[in-house]
């Protein structure tokens, strides 16, 4: 490749790829959105491995840069920031920065995008790459201008020399390559020298989405396309008993594709393919089997675990809670199943073809998708190419890889390249879900109140050891093999609480399945986990008749947690007094408060955050008024798309609390529409109040996605304080507030 | 095959359809190449697909093609384009009013529709008029500012 004197990013498109990028300036981003023909001939050949600095930097003669990217923006603003990381560490002008993400032709496998590791791993891995070529840039320039590296300067993705002679990034590299490992000890700038790290420098895919122009992977259009839809049994794992194919006769151009139990309708048109689905006649047996929503929680709590865990054990909590008997407190909490619920139902294009094989996808991770769906084609990875494309935000795997499959399926099946759009009930009743947790808390408090052992012992779902990927459904359906089991992601991250216990015990009991297919679903595990622990960390405060802000700083050691927990009580202007609220027992709409401490997985960003809200006695309604959240952030690249990431987690946590579970029957989920499944509506969405606490010189953190955890304790509580009742099962929906609140639950 | 006559941003199209009763949303995205209204649920229940229809704010899912001929439709793409955005598109992106974007469509046609009628609302109308535009990504706060910023300015809709 040494000899290329093409500009690599125009070769690139000249050969044909269909490759959409994004420049930084926001005009830009429209004319970089090239949408070139279909690829004829063989895919490009770029070099993607992920330690070298070619793999993601491409500088073309006229000085712009391309990065390419392995995480892929996920509506986080990544993009953005990837730019910024890029301007910054290689000393180029931000708008010259060209973007281009997920594809698995052009880009190094950073492995997938989620758990807020965006900036804290891809974005570290970019910024070396980005600060090993302004040092190997440098270098060449002071090669061609004869003088000492150390004797010259950069600014702009121009190398100076101190006679005045100036060389640009684009006439050093001359179409050339780096050739060179990406180098940990490459100097990086000094956080005090940042032109554009720090900046809240507007995203450069928002204009185009504000206007209709920005193509998704829903409004791709591949010549010769046709439209599917796919048709779910009646009952999880059902089996296909009979198609009437005569029963869709009517409706031009749509056919039935069935393989094995896997089946679909295709049609020239889009809405001819929806009908079809709908009218097509077919008979399933067999097949449910599923506990139903309202008994999983006995079912898990009698299931055997596969083997039990310790999280943490130290001091002797079981003695002390023995001892201390007289004040010993105990409490179960309930989280539910619950669905990413996309706003957009998973959508791919696929087109099948021998020895090259184009899969346009909005996977969280196109690299790893692509070993998934190579293997069941039983063809070559390098035959195979993954686009991405943008999809609806996603929270986690949500449907996207499972309708890559779907659509590479069908495409081998009629041999035209095919798109499928799932439909509202297939996202809701079919996207993997994040499971159902099951909660036991103990704890003995001591003469003066203060916590003096504390036990966990959490029922969670396992993740089957060395999975390689989650099964998809339509291999499933169609009998192809793929591995077995299950992965949730690390569910049991803040089982047991932050504080300095002397005595404190939590374990674990694994267990082998959960009633639905389970997925990573935003910060998974730490919501219920959360929510479980600081709710029962709050009724220990309540029954020592302490405020609960004290309280938890009593019980708080860690200084840096102090000082933010602190600040959040600011933020509230919090007035020390024990919960409940007295004297409102006449009110018919209550006010509450509540604050809670959480430190993301133990180790990563601390958060003191409180909630004010209003309980509707009458009805049983919850609103939440206001969030306030001191927010420990770390480095931020970009502040402003950081915050957006961060009220996004509070926004959609307090949606999850108060309304969303899915609910199923014996046979399948119910809860398939937004009447089923209410979302947070623009009425009811709170005041959001952050302070985003950070640093240039500190380290980046988890950007966003820490800031969901303690939302749902915080609205239990604040629902304890203005109510009295203790509400230990999410979602804490009307009718489980007023049962609540006349002693039935 | 039946022809209908839209008019969709100022321009009258035809199109080829063997089903009247197909949704107004099948015929903006798949036949005129409108992809501004998004597919969120097909039951009205998301506004993903809202367009606006002589001054109304409408689901564009819930409305066939047949229904909308010599009414004047108007889509996201006819409010603005990148380098000249409408005043209510223009302020999304100066809140930076959204994440994945997809729902974004519904909320600038909702408050479009709104600000054409009441170009200076207060926030809880805009609330209200937003009731029906649901955000998984919990932009809610940005898309409200968004809107209130324009209200401000008594701009309306255009």
């Amino acid at each position: 490749m040494n000899d290329i004197t093409l500009e690599r990013r125009q070769f690139l498109l000249a050969s044909g790829a269909f490759v959409v990028g994004f420049a930084l300036a926001p005009v830009d981003a429209l004319a970089q959105q090239q949408q070139a023909a279909q690829p004829a001939g063989a895919f490009p050949l770029r070099g993607v491995a992920a330690d070298n600095v070619d793999s993601f930097l491409v500088i073309a003669r006229n000085g712009d840069v391309t990065l390419y990217s392995g995480k892929v923006d996920l509506g986080t603003g990544l993009r953005a920031a990837y730019g910024q990381i890029v301007a910054e560490e290689l000393d180029v002008p931000y708008e010259r920065v060209h973007i281009i993400d997920g594809d698995t032709a052009l880009t190094p496998d950073q492995g997938g995008t989620g758990g807020s590791t965006g900036i804290v791993g891809g974005g570290m891995q970019v910024r070396q790459a980005a600060a090993t070529a302004r040092q190997a840039l440098t270098k060449m320039a002071a090669q061609k201008l004869s003088v000492d590296a150390a004797d010259v300067t950069v600014a702009d993705g121009v190398v100076r020399t101190r006679d005045g002679r100036a060389m640009s990034y684009g006439e050093v590299i001359a179409g050339g390559r780096f050739d060179v490992k990406s180098d940990a000890k490459a100097p990086l700038k000094n956080p005090r020298d940042y032109k554009y790290v720090g900046k809240p420098l507007q995203r450069p895919d928002l204009p185009a989405k504000m206007t209709g122009q920005h193509t998704y992977v829903h409004d791709l259009k591949v010549p010769g396309m046709l439209h599917a839809r796919i048709v779910r049994p009646n009952a999880i794992g059902a089996t296909l008993a009979d198609v009437d194919e005569s029963s869709i006769r009517n409706i031009p151009g749509a056919r039935v594709v069935r393989i094995k139990d896997f089946i679909a309708v295709v049609a020239e048109s889009e809405w001819n393919a929806v009908k079809a689905a709908r009218q097509l006649r077919v008979r399933w047996t067999g097949g449910g089997g599923l506990p139903g929503s309202d008994n999983v929680y006995a079912m898990m709590r009698n299931s055997a675990p596969e083997r039990d865990e310790d999280l943490i054990r130290q001091g002797n909590a079981a003695a002390v809670l023995q001892a201390n008997a007289a004040r010993r407190h105990a409490a179960t909490y309930q989280w539910p199943a619950q669905s990413h619920a996309s706003m957009g139902p998973s959508c791919a294009v696929a087109d099948v073809k021998q020895g090259q094989t184009t899969i346009w996808s909005a996977s969280q991770g196109t690299h790893g998708a692509r070993r998934v769906l190579a293997r069941a084609l039983n063809i070559p990875e390098g035959e195979m190419r993954l686009i991405y494309l943008d999809g609806a935000g996603c929270y986690g795997m949500n449907g996207h890889n499972d309708v890559g499959a779907d659509a590479m399926l069908l495409s081998k099946a009629v041999g035209r390249p095919v798109r499928v759009q799932w439909m509202r009930e297939d996202e809701h009743g079919w996207d993997p879900k994040g499971p159902p947790q099951l909660l036991d808390l103990r704890a003995a408090l001591d003469e003066n109140g203060n916590i003096a052992a504390w036990e966990t012992e959490a029922f969670l779902p396992m993740n089957t050891p060395n999975l390689p990927s989650r099964p998809l459904l339509s291999f499933v359906a169609a009998g192809i093999p793929q591995p077995v089991g299950q992965s949730v992601a690390q569910v049991q991250g803040n089982a047991y609480p932050p504080y300095d216990l002397p005595n404190m015990t939590a374990v674990v009991h694994w267990l082998k399945t959960t009633p639905l297919r389970p997925s990573n679903l935003r910060a998974p595990g730490k919501l219920g986990n959360c929510f479980a622990v600081e709710s029962f960390m709050d009724e220990l405060a309540a029954a020592a008749k302490r405020d609960p802000l004290e309280y938890r700083l009593h019980h708080l050691k860690d200084e840096r947690g102090v000082a933010i927990l602190k600040r959040a009580a600011e933020m509230m202007n919090w007035q020390s007094r024990p919960s409940p609220r007295t004297g409102n027992a006449n009110e018919r709409v209550a006010l509450g408060r509540a604050i809670v401490y959480v430190q993301y997985k133990h180790v990563d960003n601390r958060m003191g955050l409180g909630v004010e809200v209003a309980v509707d006695r009458q009805t049983g309604k919850v609103k939440v008024n206001r969030v306030c959240c001191a927010y420990e952030a770390g480095l931020m690249i970009n502040p402003d798309a950081m915050r957006n990431q961060v009220e996004g987690n509070i926004m959609q946590a307090v949606s999850r609390t108060l309304y969303e579970e899915t609910t199923f029957d014996q046979a399948k989920v119910t809860s398939v529409d937004w009447r089923s499944y209410p979302i947070v509506t623009f009425p009811d969405a709170p005041v959001l109040e952050i302070d985003m606490i950070g640093s240039p010189e500190d380290k980046p953190l988890g950007a966003g996605e820490a800031a969901s955890a303690p939302v749902p304790a915080a609205i239990g509580n604040a629902v304890f304080d203005a109510i009295g009742v203790r509400m230990r099962r999410v979602p804490l929906t009307p009718a489980r507030v007023k049962a609540a609140l006349s002693g039935q639950a | 095959m039946a022809s209908v006559t839209l008019r969709v941003n100022g321009r009258a199209q035809s199109l080829d359809t063997d089903d009247p009763a197909m949704p107004l949303l099948y015929a903006l995205r798949d036949s005129l190449g409108l992809h501004g209204p998004k597919f969120g649920c097909g039951l009205g229940q998301c506004g993903a697909c809202t367009v606006i229809i002589d001054g109304q704010a409408v689901r564009s899912c819930q409305v066939s093609v047949s229904s909308v001929q010599n009414k004047a439709i108007t889509t996201l793409e006819g409010l603005g384009t990148p380098e000249k955005l409408s005043p209510v598109q223009a302020a999304f992106v100066a809140e930076q009013a959204a994440q994945c974007g997809y729902c974004t469509n519904g909320m600038i046609m909702s408050a479009t529709a709104l600000l054409q009628k009441t170009p200076r609302p207060t926030e809880a109308q805009v609330r209200d008029a937003l009731a029906g535009n649901l955000c998984r990504c919990g932009t809610h706060v940005r898309v409200l500012k968004a809107v209130m910023r324009v209200a401000q300015n008594g701009q309306g809709g255009r």
